[in-house]
């Protein structure tokens, strides 16, 4: 594991905002779609556009952002909302653990600008980023806090008028799911990374018909990648493609 | 400006939503893993997107029911092949927001 300024070359601020801005662009485009549409709801569900922002800028976190509006606009209250927002969030817990393999000694002040930024979208984008590109913990940031301004500016510019922009137009709804399966192909690095994906996938399937709410996401992937481990310990993986 | 009672939610969403954000960073990043925890970490990133992408691609509605007949898995299958012949994230989100947005003029 390199420290994040191994490459002393690289390590300067300019290129690392240039690099980490482009980077984001698959996010920005998802998130100007359903940041929209969120604005659009919340504006319908009473917010005003500041209170819009407020929430993107507090929470940074859509789906349970969605959720909160709805129990709002159904006269929930606070522990109620901020216990089901927890839950929520809760998967944030593995991409972070994940993604700290990567930061390893950076500052503490840092890692919490950085901590700040990590959803779904820049954490798949970041760990792809990692391996595959020449990127550093500044370009992983720069990336993160991109994302998130595209997501307060879209969700803001949602409750101001959102409606008049055509939904669907280009087919931007579907730039996050394009995104995410681009970065699990990068992911599977073999024939082993197969096997978790598949069991991952289907399981959280199998569970989102059971269970209500996202806890599918953890559940899953957490006992896909803990059979990950028992396999390759047991020996399977021999000539299966397993390690890293 | 902001109700106090709304400004409230806010923040106390924003707690719950960063700390396990931040924790894992803080505790995680300054030790040594051992083998078998990094190995498990090795294998999150793939885990965690079949767990997001799967169910958005057959299932929808509220409560969830399994649904096999969606544009979004349709689309799915060539944009994945897109994605494994080309390995480019900007050529697979293109194809794939170009092919959903033809099928939405035809399903």
């Amino acid at each position: 594991m390199r420290p994040g300024d191994s490459q002393e070359n690289r390590n300067d601020w300019p290129s690392a905002i240039k690099d980490g801005m482009l980077g984001a662009w698959p996010i920005c485009l998802g998130y100007l779609a359903i940041g929209l549409a969120f604005g659009v709801i919340a504006q319908k569900a009473g917010l005003h556009p500041l209170e819009i922002g407020c929430m993107s800028l507090l929470v940074y976190a859509g789906s349970s952002q969605f959720i909160a509006v709805s129990m709002l606009s159904a006269g929930a209250g606070f522990f109620a909302i901020v216990i089901t927002t927890f839950t929520v969030n809760l998967r944030h817990l593995l991409m972070s653990s994940s993604l700290s393999r990567y930061v390893r000694g950076l500052s503490h002040g840092w890692l919490s600008a950085f901590a700040y930024g990590v959803t779904d979208e820049s954490f798949a984008l970041n760990v792809a980023n990692f391996r595959q590109r020449d990127w550093d913990w500044r370009r992983a940031l720069v990336l993160n806090h991109t994302a998130n301004l595209a997501w307060i500016g879209s969700t803001v510019a949602g409750g101001y008028g959102g409606q008049f922009i055509p939904a669907g137009a280009f087919g931007i709804d579907y730039a996050l799911v394009a995104m995410f399966i681009c970065l699990l192909i990068f992911q599977i690095r073999g024939f082993f990374y197969v096997v978790i994906a598949l069991t991952s996938g289907l399981a959280a399937v199998l569970l989102s018909l059971i269970i209500p709410g996202n806890a599918y996401i953890f559940i899953a992937s957490t006992a896909a990648a803990t059979l990950g481990v028992i396999l390759k310990r047991s020996g399977l993986s021999q000539g299966m493609g397993g390690g890293s | 400006m902001i109700p106090t009672d709304y400004l409230l939610i806010v923040i106390g969403m924003g707690v719950v939503t960063y700390v396990p954000r931040w924790l894992p960073l803080l505790y995680l990043s300054r030790r040594g893993l051992p083998e078998w925890f990094a190995e498990w970490l090795d294998f999150i990133p793939a885990a965690i997107l079949s767990a997001l992408i799967f169910p958005l691609l057959v299932t929808t509605g509220e409560p969830r029911h399994l649904d096999l007949l969606r544009p979004e898995l349709f689309v799915a299958i060539p944009t994945l092949i897109v994605a494994i012949k080309t390995r480019s994230l900007a050529g697979t989100v293109i194809f794939g927001m170009g092919l959903y947005w033809i099928a939405g003029k035809f399903i």
